[in-house]
């Protein structure tokens, strides 16, 4: 009998739990539209969870205090379920699933990285849960057919493309020699494959071509390789991790090419940990703060680095930006859709065509955004020893120009 | 591109630098290790966890304007007492039991560090300027930033050092002595407890040298301590248990190798083919054991 008692009870507070968990959080109670969102905040993404949660909130906020979202004749405020997903994919999995079953959130916001974008992205598939993701570039997330999923970002190999047909073009139109080291991970060697097209269009050659072991913090044998073969372009990406290295490296051995092109220096605060070594790189960024694309709730990317800076005291880097910028692509679906019908929103989501502060958003059937350049951008340092990154590609966003060749380092 | 090595004969020059002078600083993790094991039969997967501790010592120094050089004097004699701590709190339950259990024991501190450094310090990647130069040999043709030089000094410095302190001190005769047979060194009045702890503090103290290097010649990262475990696991196998001189010379061994592997075979096979290597000696070992054991028969 005993027994019975401790089951019914147990049965009848799971049930009490469950009737008030799914009450409060439904996808629109009352007023409130509500975003389900996984986030690396601890664990070896922490930063960068971080920077996209910031950049959620601000547009929360900043949308919830100009008026909220429209739909059928009502106005709702956006609200944000966040859950840590430990950095970890299979975490991110199984909140996704709480999100959506237990939390009964029907709409969700993406989370940093593409290995967790693609952990999650079969789950909101699955429940037919559209999500707008601003932190997975990766481009095996394009190809799967998935129907719910929006990415504002550019994809991984458009990252360097820039950087080869900026090297061509300089080098008079001829192709150019290519070397060039990419971590053995998704995104980078995304990246990767984007050279390979852009090599093969331009007919340059890749001379060095280096696979570098995640673990590995070491990059003197490709750089050697540099040394002797002399390319015209090096290019590299690895994270913040390969983007430290190089340049450290590439002081140390004092390796002169007349090009570098990177990934992840903003992330990696290249010119605040390595000064005036790292002068001359160029880096691919999804956004950078002085280009001039508007809209009408942060108005520029200048006004927005400012309050972003007021509010979280730093410099935004992409992620936030981009993250920001999914919401304001979620508003103006709910509006044109004008219901929280799912597969209206989607459909919404489908025919995006908008500028945002952080660029152009249109979204191709795969669903990564095809309206939105790369930008190159230079450090760029003075006689102080202050560096500065400042957008020289391409050329409609140019705010310097790009300094070619980078000068060699017995000149400097 | 296979036979740069032929093509460029410099590069030869180089990668036996870069290999020896990379297999130093490894070859100073590893005889902590082999230290430990030999004395305690302890296998510490948390070794490199303690390495990138040491590191983010010298990279705090360095943000508050002290050169990070200094990091290798300051972070063995905070890393010692971590060291200490670690053992009072831990290790000394499991240092009897099977290796089993103090390898458990130690991915769980491991995992405790990374999560502890990862909250503490942040998840970025962080490294410290020396501002030393670099010295170019043969026309410029090849390169040797100072800063690994600076690393492989300071490791075979510190390294001379702990052997002549196990050679000589009274500390060192009675570590020499438990590894022997512990409980032989008990009855003859050793302190065994208090042997442990020193043991596994000298052994934190050279991770935090290690640490305090690393983080002049390359990056840490609170996340980044396994492949030093790995590393220092595989050169204290291919030397053998005890064999110190031979650390050091697999340890530069295993880094002559790994370069000479990165340029003929490709960056790619470059941790494969050291795997590679580990599992022929191993055989090779066992091969040879067999053998042995035939004359016996």
């Amino acid at each position: 009998m005993r027994l019975n008692k401790i089951i019914l009870s147990f049965v009848s507070a799971l049930v009490i739990l469950f009737s008030t968990s799914v009450a409060s959080f439904a996808k629109v109670v009352g007023d409130k539209i509500i975003l389900g969102a996984a986030i690396s905040l601890t664990g070896k993404y922490s930063s960068n969870g971080v920077h996209t949660q910031n950049g959620y909130n601000m547009a929360v906020d900043r949308i919830n205090s100009m008026g909220g979202v429209k739909v059928g004749g009502k106005t709702y405020k956006f609200d944000i379920i966040y859950y840590d997903d430990e950095s970890n994919p299979k975490r991110a999995a199984q909140l996704a699933e709480r999100l959506i079953s237990q939390d009964g959130v029907e709409f969700m916001l993406g989370p940093y990285s593409s290995g967790l974008t693609k952990a999650i992205a079969p789950v909101t598939e699955k429940y037919g849960v559209p999500m707008v993701e601003a932190n997975g570039a990766s481009r095996s997330l394009f190809t799967k057919g998935y129907k719910y999923l929006f990415a504002v970002l550019a994809p991984a190999n458009l990252y360097l493309d820039v950087a080869i047909e900026t090297a061509v073009e300089l080098n008079g139109g001829k192709p150019v020699r290519i070397a060039q080291a990419f971590e053995q991970d998704a995104f980078s060697q995304d990246v990767r494959l984007g050279i390979l097209d852009a090599a093969e269009r331009t007919g340059s050659k890749i001379i060095i071509d280096d696979k570098l072991p995640k673990e590995l913090n070491d990059m003197a044998a490709t750089l050697v390789k540099v040394k002797q073969m002399k390319p015209d372009v090096l290019v590299v990406s690895g994270h913040t991790k390969g983007a430290l290295t190089a340049i450290r490296q590439i002081a140390e051995m004092k390796v002169d090419v007349p090009m570098l092109a990177m990934t992840h220096c903003d992330a990696a605060k290249l010119s605040k940990q390595h000064g005036k070594n790292s002068q001359y790189a160029l880096c691919a960024s999804q956004w950078h703060k002085s280009l001039t694309y508007k809209d009408d709730f942060f108005k520029d990317g200048m006004t927005y680095a400012a309050d972003f800076e007021k509010e979280f005291g730093y410099d935004p880097p992409y992620q936030s930006a981009e993250s920001s910028a999914a919401l304001l692509v979620f508003k103006d679906a709910f509006e044109r859709a004008n219901s929280f019908d799912q597969k209206k929103v989607r459909d919404a989501l489908a025919a995006t065509n908008m500028q945002t502060f952080y660029g152009n958003i249109k979204f191709a059937p795969g669903g990564q955004n095809v309206d939105k350049p790369m930008v190159l951008f230079q450090v760029m340092c003075d006689a102080s020893g202050s560096c500065e990154n400042k957008v020289v590609a391409p050329l409609k966003w140019a705010s310097a120009k790009l300094i070619h060749p980078i000068p060699k380092w017995s000149e400097r | 591109m296979d036979f740069l090595v032929f093509q460029y004969p410099m590069i030869t020059v180089q990668a036996c630098l870069d290999g020896i002078l990379l297999g130093v600083l490894f070859a100073l993790i590893a005889y902590g290790m082999a230290l430990q094991w030999g004395v305690m039969n302890i296998i510490n997967i948390a070794q490199g966890d303690l390495v990138i501790l040491g590191g983010y010592i010298a990279y705090f120094m360095y943000l508050y304007g002290i050169h990070p050089a200094w990091g290798v004097i300051v972070a063995p004699v905070i890393m010692y007492f971590v060291g200490i701590a670690i053992y009072k709190l831990v290790i000394n339950k499991v240092v009897d039991r099977d290796l089993f259990i103090s390898i458990l024991a130690t991915f769980g501190i491991s995992i405790l560090f990374m999560q502890l450094m990862n909250f503490a310090f942040g998840a970025d990647v962080v490294l410290a300027n020396s501002g030393y130069g670099t010295t170019m040999l043969f026309d410029s043709n090849v390169v040797l930033p100072n800063s690994k030089i600076f690393s492989a000094f300071i490791s075979i410095l510190f390294a001379a050092c702990l052997v002549i302190y196990m050679k000589k001190s009274k500390l060192g005769r009675a570590i020499r002595a438990t590894a022997q047979n512990a409980r032989a060194a008990k009855i003859l009045g050793v302190d065994t407890e208090k042997v442990y702890a020193a043991t596994f503090g000298i052994n934190a103290a050279l991770c935090g040298v290690a640490g305090a290097l690393i983080s002049i010649t390359f990056t840490i990262h609170p996340y980044m301590g396994l492949p030093y475990t790995i590393r220092s696991f595989m050169i204290v196998i291919v030397a053998g248990l005890g064999n110190l001189p031979g650390v050091a010379m697999s340890g530069m061994g295993l880094g002559v190798f790994e370069e000479f592997a990165d340029y003929i075979l490709g960056t790619e096979f470059r941790i494969g083919s050291v795997f590679l290597l580990l599992v022929l000696i191993l055989v090779y070992r066992r091969f040879k054991l067999s053998r042995k054991r035939e004359y016996l028969k």
